[in-house]
């Protein structure tokens, strides 16, 4: 929409203008990103609000106080915070334009995001173990969707982030690969305050309850 | 938790010969005729070479134009189908009294009367409405196309792909037999242990995601692509309602998806989400699909409602009345789309003030909706009114739209609704809204635009037919409806014991073949049109005396729709320029950038359909083989960055150069 040239040539009205308006490529990546991820938003929103509504129906099973391990939850909670500093420091260094630091701060994110990950399946094979099976009640089920595809996108994530370390590598911070480095962050930093909706929703209301 | 102990063949999952439905004569028949029908075309586009056009020009096309003309063939497509279960059920209950048990055993009935539903929500009205905004939009914000081509190409073949799994449904086992939104427990493993609701399931999920990104696609072209000066008060009306309407599809059917993604856990897994036991709540499935479901039929209406606005300015010859009204209206039934979805199960027993509130809230809607038939009307007041065919579908649906809403007021009374849900006066209601508001919409808008998109006008003759018919035929079929629903008869029954109810059973059925009749007519008014075309042609670009930017441009536009990006100053753009007596441009033509077509699209939701078919039959490892396969694809996408080149200067020169001795020769 901005524009600097003038609409008008004098008082007449202009219909178009001499020179083309240009949209540089990519112009409305961001916003679009942006619109996807609030759509993802309310897509964590209907399974934060199926687990409200299950977070008592525990069906004679366990319930937060038995299950949950806070001290292990926070180490998890602690590695995804610490991959979102990290990947800040990967967006530092391209915007210096220096791409063995973008790609070494980007591999540091995507072992932090491993490590939670890792973390996340041991606390998800343990409660199974233990019994607590997303078929146990409806509480146990709506706590594996949540988290689970709290993890799954992460997945992605680390996939994408991979997928990226190898094309900021071949290609170099070309303008594509910083948008697509900037899509990446926002998607990684909104997963981290996802979390920490989870961690305070389900974990800690959850034991303090 | 309570899984149906379900034999699985490693190889063909679940899927057997059983599994074709040899033993129904109807499908059989049905089965024989689309195979006949499809090789016929499949021959007919091999013997006139159209396979290589076809590929090139428009399945890999990323051009916004050919992409909602897609959408339009595939809605109008589905509407036989869609159309072919309507009739089936029309000529059941006409029929199903007393000792005659009708034509249809309950098991089918069941099946055609959730088909019927989904099919013309998700893939007639759905497409159409897409289809419709992808090409006019950005073509009335003075755009060369939409913000992500390649994911409006994406997107359009998820959708092709969901009508696909459904499709297939047909001939391969069975479809829900649940209704069309498959409420649980009926939905559950263990009332629905086939393969129908799965069908419904990953249909649904296929092509969703198609619809979300095409949302988002479409608010960003809104927001980011309008030509300079186009302020947001300045865009079309149609316009304006499709921001809404894709905004509505971005805040809603992320829900569609959650609630789907855990009814599917219910049935794989075994959780426990929508079931009776463990702590299982049905009523949580019933809350989160009309949060998106209700949003649902706004997104329908909203954009019908722009077509109006449109038609009623140019074919009234005077510019909107209360634009500004309009707008305001628009945005109003945009947010209290999200605040009435309870009034769909008054029933259920949330009380007596919560059943207020959304009672409350569902009236208030009918102020904005009601501001803008007024808006219609005092446009039309002293203009000089041609009626065309946009016109009269526009003056029918006023007519019609004004019945339907208000027996919706009708039922957003909360005791009213405790003795009419679930009720034939609830089916005459939203078909009223749905065939009276949408589907005339879109038949005003496809006769509207068709000569820009086409460059010919459609047929008047087969047109006028083809209006009445659907406008009679819709009264006889839905009137009877309202008295029986009053009656007490409630929805998808197969049977009837009361001999008095047959005769309004007859009527409507009566109304539906005049329907029928209606699509015939269009359909012929469709050939007759293109047999004519050198007679209809519209040379000018503007056959209607338009007023918004799409017809400042040829019909067909141009690959790049306009040659100079316009200078907007007025909400009525064309109009503005037409009266300032703007000439076009006929040198100091530029490179133009745009964007390169791509197979991917069509690659990705053919992988996706056998992806739903595997999970559909339990067929795990290609579950496991396509849904690698799509990631490995989307992923190689992204190593090519070769996304678009340069129509030289020449080029463009070249096409305009044709355009001027085109319209010079008209004189």
């Amino acid at each position: 929409m901005s524009t600097t040239q003038s609409l008008y040539d004098g008082d007449r009205p202009l219909f178009h203008l001499p020179e083309e308006p240009h949209h540089p490529d990519g112009h409305s990546t961001m916003l679009g990103f942006w619109i996807y991820l609030m759509s993802d938003c309310l897509l964590f929103a209907g399974l934060f609000a199926m687990y409200a509504t299950a977070s008592e129906s525990f069906a004679g099973g366990p319930g937060p106080k038995e299950l949950f391990e806070l001290p292990l939850v926070a180490l998890n909670t602690a590695m995804l915070l610490f991959s979102s500093i990290t990947y800040g420091f990967a967006m530092l260094a391209m915007a210096k334009g220096n791409k063995s630091n973008t790609l070494l701060w980007l591999a540091i994110t995507g072992l932090f995001g491993a490590a939670f990950l890792s973390i996340e399946m041991y606390e998800f094979s343990h409660l199974i173990h233990e019994g607590a099976t997303p078929q146990s009640s409806a509480f146990l089920s709506s706590f594996f969707a949540l988290v689970g595809t709290h993890g799954l996108h992460v997945t992605i994530g680390i996939i994408w982030l991979v997928t990226l370390m190898v094309q900021v590598a071949r290609k170099g911070l070309i303008q594509a690969n910083q948008r697509r480095l900037m899509c990446l962050s926002m998607f990684w930093h909104f997963l981290d305050v996802v979390w920490i909706g989870v961690f305070t929703f389900v974990y800690l209301m959850g034991v303090a309850r | 938790m309570s899984h149906a102990p379900l034999t699985v063949d490693p190889i063909f999952g679940r899927l057997t010969l059983h599994s074709l439905p040899f033993h129904e004569p109807i499908l059989v028949i049905t089965f024989i005729g689309v195979v006949l029908g499809g090789a016929a075309v499949l021959g007919a586009i091999t013997y006139f070479k159209w396979w290589g056009m076809l590929w090139r020009e428009w399945f890999t096309s990323i051009d916004h134009k050919r992409i909602g003309v897609m959408y339009i063939v595939l809605g109008l497509i589905m509407l036989l189908r869609g159309f072919a279960d309507a009739l089936m059920m029309r000529a059941q209950q006409a029929m199903a009294f007393g000792d005659n048990a009708g034509y249809l055993p309950p098991e089918h009935y069941n099946q055609i009367f959730t088909a019927h539903g989904v099919i013309m929500i998700f893939f007639v009205a759905m497409p159409l409405v897409t289809g419709l905004m992808n090409y006019v939009v950005p073509l009335q914000i003075g755009a060369r196309d939409v913000s992500f081509p390649f994911l409006n190409n994406f997107s359009f073949w998820m959708t092709a792909a969901g009508a696909v799994i459904t499709m297939i449904s047909l001939f391969i086992g069975e479809y829900a037999r649940t209704g069309w939104l498959a409420f649980p427990p009926l939905s559950g493993i263990n009332a629905s242990p086939g393969v129908g609701v799965d069908y419904y399931i990953w249909g649904l999920q296929i092509a969703g995601i198609g619809t979300l990104l095409s949302g988002v696609n479409l608010i960003a072209t809104i927001l980011k692509m309008r030509a300079p000066g186009m302020t947001m008060m300045k865009m079309p009306v149609f316009t304006w309602t499709s921001l809404a309407t894709n905004i509505l599809i971005v805040a809603s059917f992320p829900i569609l998806t959650v609630v789907l993604a855990l009814l599917s856990l219910d049935r794989y897994v075994g959780t426990e989400f929508f079931t009776n036991t463990l702590g299982g709540n049905p009523m949580m499935y019933v809350n989160m699909i009309w949060i998106w479901g209700h949003p649902e039929v706004y997104i329908l209406i909203l954009p019908a409602f722009g077509v109006f606005s449109e038609v009623v300015s140019t074919f009234s010859g005077k510019r909107l009345f209360g634009y500004s009204s309009m707008v305001y209206a628009t945005i109003v039934i945009a947010i209290l789309a999200y605040l009435v979805w309870l009034h769909h199960f008054f029933t259920m027993g949330s009380g007596a003030s919560v059943n207020s509130f959304f009672g409350i809230t569902t009236m208030i809607i009918s102020i904005p909706t009601g501001a803008k038939i007024f808006n219609w009307l005092f446009t039309m007041y002293r203009g000089r009114i041609r009626f065309e065919l946009p016109m009269m579908w526009t003056i029918a649906f006023m007519l019609t739209f004004v019945i339907g809403g208000m027996t919706g007021v009708l039922l957003a009374v909360p005791p009213a609704d405790f003795v009419l849900h679930n009720s034939l006066f609830l089916i005459a209601h939203f078909h009223n809204v749905i065939i009276g508001g949408v589907v005339f919409g879109m038949f005003a808008g496809i006769n509207y635009w068709w000569p820009k998109a086409m460059g010919f006008k459609l047929d008047e003759t087969w047109g006028k037919r083809s209006f009445w018919l659907w406008v009679i035929g819709f009264y006889f079929a839905f009137m009877p409806l309202y008295v029986l629903g009053l009656m007490g008869v409630t929805r998808r029954l197969q049977h009837f014991d009361d001999p008095s109810l047959q005769i309004w059973f007859i009527i409507a059925a009566f109304g539906a073949v005049l329907i029928a009749g209606g699509i015939a007519c269009m359909l012929i008014q469709i050939a007759v049109s293109i047999r004519d075309r050198k007679k209809n042609a519209d040379l000018t670009g503007d056959p209607w005396n338009g007023r918004t930017l799409e017809w400042s441009t040829s019909s067909p536009p141009p690959q790049y729709n306009f040659a100079f990006t316009p200078v907007v100053h007025d909400s009525e753009a064309w109009w503005d320029m037409k009266r300032s007596n703007y000439a076009r441009p006929i040198e100091g033509f530029q490179d133009i950038h745009m964007p390169r077509n791509t197979p991917t699209g069509i690659i990705l939701a053919g992988i996706s359909v056998a992806f739903g078919f595997a999970m559909v039959w339990h067929i795990w490892w290609l579950a496991a083989i396509t849904f690698v396969g799509m990631a490995v694809v989307a992923i190689g996408h992204t190593f090519n960055y070769d996304r678009d080149y340069y129509i030289p200067a020449r080029e463009v020169a070249e096409t305009e150069a044709a355009r001027t001795r085109m319209l010079t020769a008209q004189g």
